[in-house]
């Protein structure tokens, strides 16, 4: 399956892009995700494990995602 | 209750008079604002960007959460987006209550909870020219 994951911030700067697809095996899980995202190229100025939001939920590691699924890798927060 | 991603001015005195009543005896606020010096750096302005969608659900739920734990839902907390000046306000929260305590209380836990959970991000700019993404001190996000 393709999951489209958005980025922001340092991490758009990181990987030169606002959003990026990623092919992955059908139930892969978050974890799964991440390991991908680490071999794109920039991937080296991400931390090992990002924090991913699953549908405007911060979302476990082991979390299974679906087709469709809105993802995106959230930099450290600093808003206020 | 309301809280919302914007991109124009936060008008404080709109936003009181928004949760303000006859029945309450308190108002409190916080306005975060630009600061001109950042780690010794002096700051031309802060460039705001958010996940609008989760950021508005996320600021909901710390505002739901307050409602609850502070028992009163006359509150409104409202983000600005976008490139802002030395001295514009960033955040306004406001919370009306019947006592003072409460509503002061309230905003104290709105604004912590937002710093350390809404995905929003600042890239100061600085006098020389420079801009750097700023890290919130206490770190990452955590999830919930």
């Amino acid at each position: 399956m393709t999951i489209t994951v958005q980025l922001f911030a340092s991490y758009a700067e990181a990987l030169g892009a606002k959003s990026i697809q990623v092919e992955l095996p059908e139930d892969a899980t978050v974890e799964a995700l991440m390991v991908a995202l680490s071999e794109l190229p920039g991937a080296n100025r991400l931390p090992p494990k990002p924090l991913v939001a699953v549908n405007l939920a911060y979302a476990a590691p082991d979390m299974i995602l679906t087709s469709g699924d809105e993802v995106a890798i959230i930099p450290p927060v600093a808003g206020g | 209750m309301r809280t919302a991603i914007v991109e124009k001015t936060i008008d404080l005195a709109a936003l009181i008079a928004e949760v303000a009543s006859g029945a309450h005896g308190a108002v409190a606020t916080f306005v975060g604002v630009v600061r001109s010096v950042n780690d010794g750096k002096p700051v031309l302005g802060i460039d705001y960007s958010a996940y609008d969608a989760m950021a508005e659900k996320e600021m909901n739920a710390i505002a739901a959460e307050a409602a609850s734990m502070f028992a009163t839902s006359a509150i409104v907390v409202e983000h600005r987006k976008g490139f802002l000046g030395v001295g514009e306000a960033s955040v306004a929260i406001v919370v009306s209550h019947e006592r003072r305590a409460p509503a002061m209380d309230a905003v104290r836990y709105i604004i912590e909870e937002l710093k350390v959970r809404v995905p929003i991000w600042k890239c100061e700019h600085y006098s020389d020219g420079s801009r750097d993404w700023v890290h919130a001190g206490t770190g990452a996000a955590r999830p919930r």
